[in-house]
């Protein structure tokens, strides 16, 4: 199952879980993403090389979506 | 380090140019040629008062420590930028800290980093990531990146805008993806603190970090084609 988890106060909190190959599993994660977006959060996935892609959609074909609030200097 | 996406943070700042290694350089020499420009009166000053008169030599022997403690100084505001997790001001030693949530956040941090970083992060607090500009030490605030060669370090004041009460973990987890993200675009939003020798920085790290140090200089000096 992947996972949108959202880093917070409890350390991480498991928004939605949706199979890739489930299309009806993805409406709540969908909605649950695009929520977490309007309200300010940064969606992050991470590639088994090491890299990481800021995304806009949610991509249902990855394993795990993290949401991150944004950073600043100082 | 790729950047898909682009850091959406930096986006605003379009008043700062993005870190590229040639700006770093630059940025490294105009850093060492204030710090000597501040510095070096100081030592003219203290040479002069011995010449002038060996008598003042308690005068001259204070100038003297004026001039080597400014470089300190500078070094310790570096190395103070960066707060490793565990220590003093670390989010981890707050009185309502949450002992599950700082477990889990540490959890997800170890999840996102490599098998052989998981020990560094455990023993000293920083999170080791190898990027195209140097090699980087991500803390819960702060990061500092050594330059290949692995002598010389930047430091750069960074974290969470609203951090709450997010758990350490959560802290260093936020600054590492972005970092994964966008090197540069991170590099842009995080104000650049201190350019120097690593050795003046790694004296004024808390002990137990100072592994960390080594460890980030050990891999950028090795050549590229190990480090992918």
């Amino acid at each position: 199952m992947a996972r949108l988890i959202r880093l917070d106060r409890s350390g991480h909190t498991t928004l939605a879980e949706w199979a890739p190959d489930d299309a009806e599993s993805h409406e709540p994660a969908i909605e649950a993403f695009r929520r977490e977006l309007d309200a300010g959060m940064l969606a992050s996935v991470s590639h088994p090389d090491g890299t990481a892609e800021v995304v806009r959609e949610l991509p249902v074909d990855a394993e795990l979506v993290v949401l991150r609030r944004p950073i600043a200097g100082g | 380090m790729a950047s898909a996406g682009g850091l959406s943070e930096a986006a605003p700042l379009w008043w700062r140019k993005r870190p590229s290694d040639r700006t770093l350089r630059r940025d490294g020499r105009l850093w060492t040629a204030w710090t000597a420009a501040v510095s070096t009166p100081f030592f003219a000053a203290g040479a002069f008062l011995l010449w002038l008169e060996p008598l003042t030599f308690p005068v001259a022997l204070a100038s003297f420590a004026h001039g080597w403690v400014i470089p300190e100084l500078y070094a310790r505001r570096g190395a103070g930028s960066v707060v490793p997790i565990g220590s003093r001001a670390s989010a981890a030693r707050r009185t309502d800290r949450s002992e599950d949530a700082e477990r889990a956040a540490l959890g997800l941090l170890g999840d996102l980093v490599r098998h052989e970083q998981r020990d560094l992060v455990a023993r000293t607090g920083l999170v080791l990531e190898r990027g195209r500009l140097g090699t980087w030490l991500i803390g819960e605030r702060g990061a500092m990146m050594v330059r290949p060669g692995g002598r010389r370090v930047d430091c750069w004041c960074v974290r969470v805008a609203e951090p709450g009460s997010l758990p350490a973990g959560d802290r260093v987890a936020h600054l590492l993806l972005a970092l994964r993200e966008d090197e540069a675009g991170f590099a842009t939003v995080a104000n650049f603190a201190f350019s120097g020798a690593a050795w003046r920085v790694r004296r004024r790290m808390p002990k137990r970090s100072r592994p960390a140090l080594d460890a980030a200089r050990g891999d950028a000096r090795a050549p590229l084609s190990s480090n992918s």
